[in-house]
């Protein structure tokens, strides 16, 4: 016995370091008859809930459709929200959302790497939701939206030419974030979720005080995270614009009361155009062609940016920086090169490989990069033209895009409170024309 | 008002059926994405062979503690009495003080066999997976600790985020029948 195991000592001196595992010391052959445990392999439990999973999100999907439109009930929808806050956020740890889901269709889009068929769904069904009944996600079923509309306490007005331009964030954080995920680099979304670190009860710091000052800032601004940065509220805005089923402040006709007009605490609401303002106007319509004219050289301009930074943005990915390291290694000759070398070693993959795996994403880097220039330059121009192209408004309307359907300005209505009740409320004024410009 | 009725049926046609389209474009691209691509549906797993102990499994999940725990491929095990996954080779000591242990959190159970072996368990509640143990382990004796992502753990992140800063790439997605790969012995 004792033989065996020295002679496994020495066998193990011999093995090349390669070898999987050097086995030192050989298994004792026990007298007493003793039995080898087996090794201990806990099972995933979660994977039986994807079908739960996706009950429960068609299921809040629906109920939000019928709270939002046919129910016009903020208290439903209330509910809804908490009720996905506990089970999105809270039970499923902010993961399945279809806000990462653009990371897993992008990924799968520009490698064919495998798509789950969960995260495909609950990435499309959203989008074409929003198609006939508006962002019902946003208002009753994302978890992200929900820990903001949570904390909302104060609503300030953010001034519309402000959130105009924050709101081109998101759409500028999406091109990137399907860039990079569509090159195989990174899933940026999900590793900046400032939310899902609350869900988990851990995350790294930065991540915990990014969310912090976000969650801060949605007690004043509502749904911040919502407005200016989440990539899928981009897509969402773009789809809804041409939704059948829109939100309609008054189940009727508008009044012109006045009384929804600060009522949205995410800035939704179109005040109707003064009487006896021409829209467009003049400058609108020069500014128009000027822009028509504008945006493809901007597009133009934009890719060529894009692509001069792609090396930028392709030194944050690992197998880049990978390549960078070894570089030098091979170049300095150093006897203790750093742990990702040594690590790379031990995959017996050849420098010229790795060098060329690199330079491949270099390469779609430059491509996508100059893609996501001329993505941004159409964003920024279209989103001026959709200004300048600006008509007249009567009546207080929600903006589609704008509108996460929370159902807080139905309340409002006078002609909402008199289908409810029978009976129309005493206006506290005689019914104006509003005095407001539209910016 | 007559002659503008079907005038806006027609365009409310129009607009429903490129309504239509529209979803049927967005549930058509993520199908032939979808198809296109593997259907199994991955997990991450460790591959034990490639890791380096660097200790990066324990800090960087997105968990805390991590999804990583330490496991025992039993078959493999000297049954070692002094056991360098166990004790910390630099004291002088060998017994079951807790400054003479590698592992930080005291998760590993030494108990008598018989003769000069004995039997060590990982407890799966107390691991965090910093993989000191392991690394004793594979260095002095038979590699018959390694680290393995914890399934029932895991909340299996789009990304890894550990995965990313691996640094010999031990970390990647693999089909669902493929998970716990257990630490094979030297040419099996």
């Amino acid at each position: 016995m004792r033989r065996a195991m020295w002679i496994g000592i020495l066998l193990g001196g011999l093995w090349p370091a390669a070898a999987p595992a050097a086995q030192n010391f050989s298994l004792p052959e026990f007298e007493t008859g003793h039995k080898l445990p087996t090794t201990d392999v806990p099972r995933q439990p979660w994977m039986d809930r994807d079908w739960l999973d996706l009950s429960v999100f068609v299921g809040t999907l629906g109920a939000g459709v019928w709270l939002v439109h046919y129910q016009r009930s903020r208290r439903g929808v209330f509910w809804l929200t908490l009720f996905a806050l506990a089970y999105f956020g809270f039970y499923r740890q902010g993961c399945i959302c279809p806000v990462g889901s653009i990371g897993n269709v992008s990924l799968a889009a520009g490698t064919g790497y495998a798509l789950p068929w969960l995260v495909g769904i609950f990435f499309a069904i959203p989008l074409v939701l929003s198609l006939f009944y508006g962002r019902v996600f946003c208002a009753g079923v994302c978890p992200l939206g929900a820990i903001q509309d949570a904390v909302l306490w104060k609503p300030v007005t953010v001034p519309g030419w402000l959130e105009q331009a924050l709101g081109l964030f998101a759409y500028l954080y999406l091109g990137l974030a399907v860039v990079f995920a569509a090159v195989g680099s990174d899933f940026i979304i999900c590793r900046w979720d400032p939310f899902v670190g609350f869900f988990r009860f851990s995350g790294s710091s930065h991540m915990l005080f990014i969310g912090g000052v976000l969650l801060l800032m949605s007690v004043f601004v509502g749904r911040t995270y919502c407005r200016f940065i989440c990539p899928y509220s981009a897509l969402l805005r773009m789809l809804s614009l041409f939704s059948w089923k829109k939100v309609s402040i008054t189940p009727t006709e508008c009044i012109d009361c006045r009384l929804c007009e600060s009522s949205c605490p995410f800035g939704a609401i179109r005040k109707p155009t003064p009487a006896g303002r021409v829209l467009p106007t003049p400058r609108d319509r020069s500014r128009l062609g000027w822009l028509i004219g504008a945006t493809p050289a901007m597009a133009c301009l934009l890719a060529a940016l894009g692509y001069l930074s792609a090396p930028v943005f392709a030194s944050t990915d690992f197998t880049v920086k990978l390549a960078h390291l070894v570089a030098d290694a091979e170049k300095s000759g150093a006897t203790d090169p750093p742990d990702e070398v040594k690590g790379w070693k031990r995959t017996l993959e050849s420098p010229g490989d790795l060098y060329s795996r690199a330079a491949r994403i270099e390469r779609s880097f430059e491509i996508g990069m100059a893609i996501f220039g001329a993505y941004a330059g159409v964003v920024i121009g279209l989103r001026l033209i959709a200004h300048a192209r600006r008509k007249r408004l009567t009546g207080y309307t929600a903006d589609p895009s704008s509108c996460v359907a929370c159902a807080r300005c139905y309340a409002y209505c006078p002609i909402e409170i008199e289908r409810r009740t029978g009976k129309r409320p005493q206006l506290p004024t005689e019914p104006q024309p509003a005095q407001v410009v539209v910016v | 008002m007559a002659e503008e009725n079907p005038n806006l049926s027609r365009r409310s046609f129009v607009t429903h059926s490129l309504r239509v389209l529209g979803a049927a474009a967005v549930v058509g691209g993520v199908g032939v994405v979808a198809g296109r691509t593997a259907s199994a549906r991955g997990l991450w797993q460790i591959d034990p062979d490639k890791c380096i102990q660097c200790g990066k499994c324990a800090t960087n999940c997105v968990l805390l503690p991590s999804a990583v725990r330490c496991l025992h491929q039993f078959g493999m095990c000297g049954y070692c009495d002094r056991c360098f996954g166990f004790f910390d080779p630099t004291r002088n000591v060998f017994d079951t003080g807790a400054e003479n242990q590698m592992c930080p959190t005291d998760a590993i159970t030494r108990t008598h066999i018989e003769g000069p072996y004995y039997e060590y368990h990982i407890l799966r509640d107390k691991c965090i997976g910093c993989a000191k143990c392991v690394k004793g382990c594979t260095k002095s004796g038979n590699s018959s600790f390694f680290l393995q992502i914890d399934q029932s753990i895991c909340v299996n992140c789009n990304q890894c985020s550990i995965a990313a800063v691996c640094p010999p790439q031990a970390i990647s997605r693999v089909g669902d029948d493929r998970v716990y790969r257990i630490r094979r012995k030297a040419g099996a």
